[in-house]
């Protein structure tokens, strides 16, 4: 590769092409870092149609090769895009917020995996569910493993509860993102004592 | 699908430093900026229907010229295409062709190099140069007649 300037560019022209880059129109994906929320850094991105990605401990190498994959390459980082998902997160972690009002991208998961997401998406602040109760209402009753691959591989978690979904017995069984994050989230909600 | 292609973001991160620097050297100080911000969304328009990820720091950088004599061009609107002064100094991207294309108007160069050196469709091309998929298409088909001609001649 050739040796350049190694200076950076100046923050005032990068911040102003990415907000032109957001308000064009042209992105397949807009996406932020939150860096400090209480269960830890969280990738969010948005498409056109809506929230498309919560992604904890994100390592953006791979998660924008998947986005990229299943949205298309025109991904940025565009902060300002991001308003809307932040504030409302940041309402939740609060305890100021039971239930998100923004739109949701799922077009890219498999229609099985969209059937059980959008039941998921109905059980309410403090509540919790099963596996088994998950898959019975989607009609397949005998697939709560199944519902368990969906919920951990939930293109959105928080925002789709899984943490919501527990085992039969009770216990916290598993979580995308690690069960000390399922149980801070429980707690939060008060379904946890 | 996209097999090959970054996202944008590294891609900018990537070549970003080296684009402002270039414009900067290419139309000034005060320019750059703007040429800046325009190239990038130049880029980001035909992001989308790139075909492989190769030669992209090539590829901007063509933008970016174009980016560059477009804007020189709109300061002196009687200039002469062909003796647009800012079409003749550095040329990055036209490294392998340019032995070749070096006589050429800018535009139909630019074409020329993108459509045979890097194998880009008019529709990218013309996202490219700011213009359309058929401004394009006349301006590689016109950059390779007047090649065709300059070689019979010689």
């Amino acid at each position: 590769m050739t040796p350049t300037a190694t200076s950076p560019i100046p923050t005032v022209l990068d911040e102003r092409f990415r907000a032109a880059a957001a308000a064009s129109g042209l992105l397949d994906v807009a996406y932020d870092v939150l860096d400090d929320t209480p269960v830890g850094p969280l990738l969010v991105g948005v498409s056109e149609r809506g929230l498309c990605r919560v992604s904890f401990d994100p390592e953006p190498e791979t998660e924008l090769e998947r986005l990229g994959r299943e949205f298309g390459p025109r991904i940025l980082r565009t902060p300002s895009a991001l308003d809307r998902v932040r504030r409302e997160l940041d309402e939740y972690f609060a305890g100021r917020r039971q239930a998100f009002d923004l739109d949701l991208d799922l077009s890219a998961a498999p229609e099985f995996h969209r059937r059980v997401l959008a039941e998921l998406n109905r059980v309410g602040y403090g509540r919790t569910t099963t596996y088994g109760a998950l898959a019975a209402q989607v009609g397949s009753p005998r697939a709560a493993r199944a519902v368990g691959t969906v919920m951990n591989r939930n293109p959105m978690p928080i925002v789709l509860p899984c943490h919501r979904v527990v085992g039969a017995n009770g216990s916290l069984t598993g979580y995308g993102g690690g069960l000390d994050r399922k149980e801070w989230l429980l707690r939060l909600e008060g379904a946890l004592l | 699908m996209v097999t090959g292609i970054p996202p944008f973001e590294r891609f900018y991160e990537t070549h970003k430093v080296e684009v402002l620097a270039f414009l900067r050297r290419r139309a000034g100080q005060d320019q750059a900026d703007d040429l800046f911000q325009e190239t990038f969304l130049r880029a980001l328009r035909a992001y989308g229907r790139l075909e492989h990820g190769e030669h992209l720091r090539a590829w901007v950088l063509t933008i970016a010229t174009n980016a560059a004599i477009d804007a020189g061009r709109r300061e002196r609107p009687s200039a002469e295409l062909d003796n647009d002064p800012a079409g003749e100094d550095e040329r990055p991207a036209f490294e392998e062709l340019a032995p070749l294309t070096d006589e050429l108007p800018p535009k139909e160069r630019a074409a020329v190099v993108l459509r045979y050196g890097y194998d880009l469709d008019y529709d990218t091309i013309g996202a490219a140069l700011g213009s359309n998929e058929q401004a394009a298409r006349q301006a590689a088909s016109a950059g390779v007649r007047r090649l065709r001609k300059e070689k019979e001649q010689r």
